[in-house]
């Protein structure tokens, strides 16, 4: 019997534990929605932050795309997201093929040679990447994108988790396809591709919300802000533009870069997250 | 036939190798050659001389070594705080069952959001404006300036924020570790009657240890190269601040006012990097004594 309160005891004080750290994680996430919908007059006169508003409103809304491009920041975010993605799965696809599949001579000395390119840091790196993009002018005009998306596309990691998932699919196939006179070329587009969807999702997913997060390199060779990506956006915001006198609209343009995401993530939570523990190293 | 599928694997692997070789490889040469090359004129591309100069100048420079110490105290709080914290919550739920899925999801969230737009946020919950004194302020009853205060201040808002960005990867990791550990070895310990804190100390502890380990490893490494979530806090111009990292100390090196010193960045970046390799070399022959591989 007192064992048994102790137990009750015990799983009440988790429970306590769990909705705790439940509302230190969403407690940001409602602040930002909160303030993002409060009149910037009313926010501005709370000595007191109000923790719920009775009279909501959608016009910082407005001001956040007004104010600051940020309709063109969202728009140059998804190109350069989209683009690198794609391009990163034509780079990833047949190199985690060959590895996987081909026999070839200096395969075993290649691919100890990737795997030994993942423990780079990429600090280490983007010194002669911005120098890179400087002197061929990347970070002109519209090629810009070009300086964005070109160093950003590789990702040994992913080559690697591919490479696993094809290996993982039996030599039966492959040799039956052969003996049908199958080209390579379209065993892998008809048969592996096909078969390892799932993994290929999760590493799209992955990539796309990297992409769409990144910072650092944008703000490094961005030098015009019609190029501006919705962080370097954010960031610019808060530093020159409205953000100081105006909380309320800086929280709405938050909440318009934050949004994809969480969709993202409602949407293939399962996959992100069985991604993520597989091979994130965010942390 | 041998031949021809030599060929076609190359060809297969061509675009890897192309990126990887321009993005990566070269600029790792690249930077060892900056790194030595004193007194590098971006605009003329001449050097006066090699040898290690550079390092010397980032190793006396206030700027860096200010950089340097932060990032210590950022790493030294963090990693023990979130790794010891996410253990707890991922003891907690593995122990329930209604709703963990539930809490799984809420955990996960902050990882799949931008650094940038909610470090602001965490910067309005802590910020002191001529207005308000700010919500964190008002619900401890303190005045505290966080954001344009003191030095511990401002350190304590950025551990925080730290800590809160990398939880949701260590519980999910925590949490998977947690389940596949073997359930025979609890039922065996429960019908010799040990206590739970024994069970923990005894199974749970030795079986998940190998993750626990990983778990620090990345951290480190992670924390070493904090830069994104200061910007986030307390704006681009993190040397007025006093909180800027190591790797906004090589950022600074390449662009803004004191941009064009490629020399000087590729050193910081080295010594980063030095710094890193050690201690995960020190972690792993730390590991090899006391962690358990199954």
């Amino acid at each position: 019997m007192s064992e048994k309160k102790g137990r009750t005891g015990t799983k009440v004080l988790i429970y306590l534990l769990l909705v705790v750290w439940a509302v230190v994680v969403l407690f940001p996430f409602y602040w930002m929605v909160l303030t993002s919908v409060k009149k910037t007059s009313a926010y501005n006169n709370e000595n007191v932050p109000q923790i719920i508003t009775a009279d909501p409103t959608l016009e910082n809304y407005g001001k956040a795309f007004t104010e600051v491009d940020l309709g063109r920041y969202f728009v140059n975010t998804v190109i350069f997201t989209v683009s690198t993605t794609m391009l990163m799965m034509l780079v990833t696809v047949p190199a985690s093929f060959a590895f996987a599949r081909l026999k070839f001579r200096g395969k075993d000395l290649t691919f100890a040679l990737f795997l030994s390119l993942m423990m780079i840091p990429t600090e280490l790196v983007i010194i002669t990447n911005y120098v890179t993009v400087v002197n061929l002018e990347l970070n002109r005009g519209a090629r810009t994108f070009l300086g964005l998306i070109l160093p950003s596309v590789t990702s040994v990691f992913y080559i690697y988790l591919l490479k696993e998932n094809f290996e993982a699919i039996p030599d039966e196939l492959y040799n039956a396809a052969k003996v049908d006179g199958t080209s390579d070329l379209k065993y892998l587009l008809k048969v592996m591709v096909p078969i390892s969807q799932p993994t290929i999702v999760t590493i799209v997913i992955l990539k796309a919300i990297e992409c769409w997060n990144s910072y650092v390199w944008p703000r490094l060779i961005t030098r015009e802000t019609k190029y501006f990506l919705v962080s370097n956006g954010i960031q610019a915001i808060r530093e020159s533009g409205f953000g100081r006198q105006d909380i309320p609209a800086m929280m709405a343009a938050v909440v318009v870069v934050s949004v994809p995401l969480i969709v993202m993530f409602i949407l293939f939570r399962d996959k992100i997250m069985a991604g993520v523990s597989r091979g994130g190293t965010k942390g | 036939m041998k031949e021809k599928n030599n060929l076609k694997a190359w060809l297969y692997l061509l675009p890897a190798i192309l990126f990887l070789g321009v993005f990566m490889l070269y600029p790792l040469i690249d930077v060892l050659i900056y790194s030595v090359e004193e007194n590098y004129a971006s605009i003329a591309r001449t050097y006066t001389g090699v040898g290690l100069g550079n390092f010397r100048k980032v190793l006396s420079d206030e700027l860096f070594i200010q950089a340097l110490k932060n990032t210590f105290i950022l790493v030294i709080i963090t990693v023990p705080v979130s790794t010891g914290l996410s253990l707890l919550i991922a003891l907690g739920l593995s122990a329930i069952k209604p709703l963990k899925k539930a809490f799984q999801t809420i955990y996960f969230l902050p990882y799949v959001t931008n650094t940038l737009a909610v470090g602001l946020v965490f910067m309005i919950l802590f910020d002191k404006t001529e207005y308000t004194r700010g919500l964190v302020n008002l619900l401890l009853g303190t005045d505290i300036d966080f954001i344009d205060g003191g030095y511990w201040t401002k350190m304590l808002v950025t551990c925080l924020y730290t800590v809160w960005i990398v939880m949701p990867f260590k519980i999910l990791i925590l949490t998977s570790a947690l389940a596949s550990v073997n359930q025979d070895y609890y039922k065996a310990a429960r019908v010799d009657g040990a206590s739970s804190a024994r069970i923990f100390r005894k199974i749970t502890l030795p079986m998940i240890s190998p993750t626990v380990f990983y778990l620090i490893i990345t951290g480190f490494i992670g924390a070493f190269k904090a830069y994104s979530d200061e910007v986030a806090l307390f704006g681009t111009n993190l040397n007025a601040a006093g909180m800027n990292t190591i790797v906004g100390y090589v950022y600074d090196m390449l662009y803004s006012d004191t941009g064009g010193q490629y020399g000087n960045a590729a050193a910081a970046a080295l010594i980063l990097f030095a710094i890193v390799f050690t201690i995960t070399y020190i972690n792993l022959k730390f590991s090899r004594n006391k962690v358990q591989y199954m």
